[in-house]
């Protein structure tokens, strides 16, 4: 089991600030395009984080056009390129799920004051 | 070219590439292994090696077999194996083989033994489907009817019944090699391989092309 840890710690990346649950987020994404990389952002708020070490992930929740896009990444990935906290939110919860249901100002998460 | 190695599985994990797959892999602990024993044609009648592996104590190894290992005067091994091979008079006792004999991107098949189940149903089994569990039945996990009635009058040979599951010898074959990791010994197997964690595996070079 030991082995396999260490194996898991050299992949993990430290370079990723620490974000939590109902915290908004920017995720800027590797995308290929052809043959070009470009960076796309995707900013939201993030619902939960699953997992832990190596397979740990996390949701990012946003409204497109008025539809609300969910997208889970790796937390580990390499294809993110980097994570931005834009705004810290107060959660009372691990799991953010009840914000599906409610639209406009219900959907808010209280900002965390520090 | 001996392409082939015992090993430990240590158990699964998950790794990256460089564009972002991510491909789940067991780990297994590989070699070094020592070649205990040559077996030539003329003096055998088949030509292989016979290779030990995984260190032990003295007091665990018995007479005879401490004879063996101190002929060549190369420690003593847990576990024995032959691979044949054609030229193995090519190798000498003692010798290493160690996991620098595969590469990356390298297909193997693994063999070990399945995880045993102990004495086990037919649905479990041989999956047989269950009977109403309601509605008045009372057949919920038996192995149903044996055969025909006066004609045959018997349970024909290979009939599915519960008893003795897993602890087999599995194969599985075309398996990539992701990575090979020379100062642990380490080999990094795409997808599952059989058996409990610290199971014995022998990894071979693929059979398929």
């Amino acid at each position: 089991m030991d082995i396999i840890r260490t194996l898991e710690k050299e992949q993990m990346r430290t370079d990723l600030p620490d974000f939590a649950i109902g915290d908004t987020v920017r995720v800027f994404v590797k995308v290929v395009e052809g043959s070009r990389e470009r960076l796309q952002a995707f900013e939201g708020l993030v619902l939960k984080r699953n997992g832990g070490g190596i397979s740990e992930t996390f949701t990012v929740r946003r409204l497109s056009y008025g539809i609300g896009v969910e997208r889970t990444f790796p937390l580990h990935s390499p294809r993110i390129n980097r994570i931005e906290i834009v705004r810290r939110g107060k959660a009372r919860r691990a799991r953010l799920f009840y914000i599906r249901d409610r639209v406009g100002k219900a959907a808010k998460v209280k900002e965390k004051r520090l | 070219m001996l392409k082939a190695i015992l090993g430990k599985k240590l158990g699964m994990t998950q790794v990256f590439t460089e564009d972002g797959l991510l491909i789940p892999v067991t780990v297994v602990e590989a070699g070094p292994c020592v070649v205990t024993q040559v077996k030539t044609q003329d003096k055998d009648g088949y030509s292989a090696l016979q290779v030990g592996y995984d260190d032990i104590r003295p007091k665990l190894v018995n007479r005879p077999l401490k004879g063996h290992f101190d002929k060549g005067k190369i420690g003593y091994r847990r576990y024995l194996r032959e691979f044949k091979l054609e030229n193995a008079d090519k190798f000498n006792v003692g010798d290493e083989i160690t996991v620098d004999i595969f590469s990356a991107g390298d297909k193997v098949d693994v063999s070990g033994r399945s995880k045993g189940k102990g004495y086990a149903g037919s649905i479990k089994r041989w999956n047989q489907s269950r009977g109403p569990m309601s509605h008045g039945s009372k057949y919920h996990r038996g192995p149903g009817a044996m055969s025909a009635g006066s004609s045959p009058a018997k349970v024909q040979k290979g009939r599915p019944l519960p008893g003795r599951m897993g602890f087999d010898k599995v194969s599985v074959q075309n398996l990539e090699i992701v990575k090979v990791d020379k100062d642990r010994n380490l080999l990094l197997i795409k997808g599952a391989l059989p058996g409990p964690k610290g199971t014995l595996l022998t990894i071979k070079n693929t059979v398929k092309h």
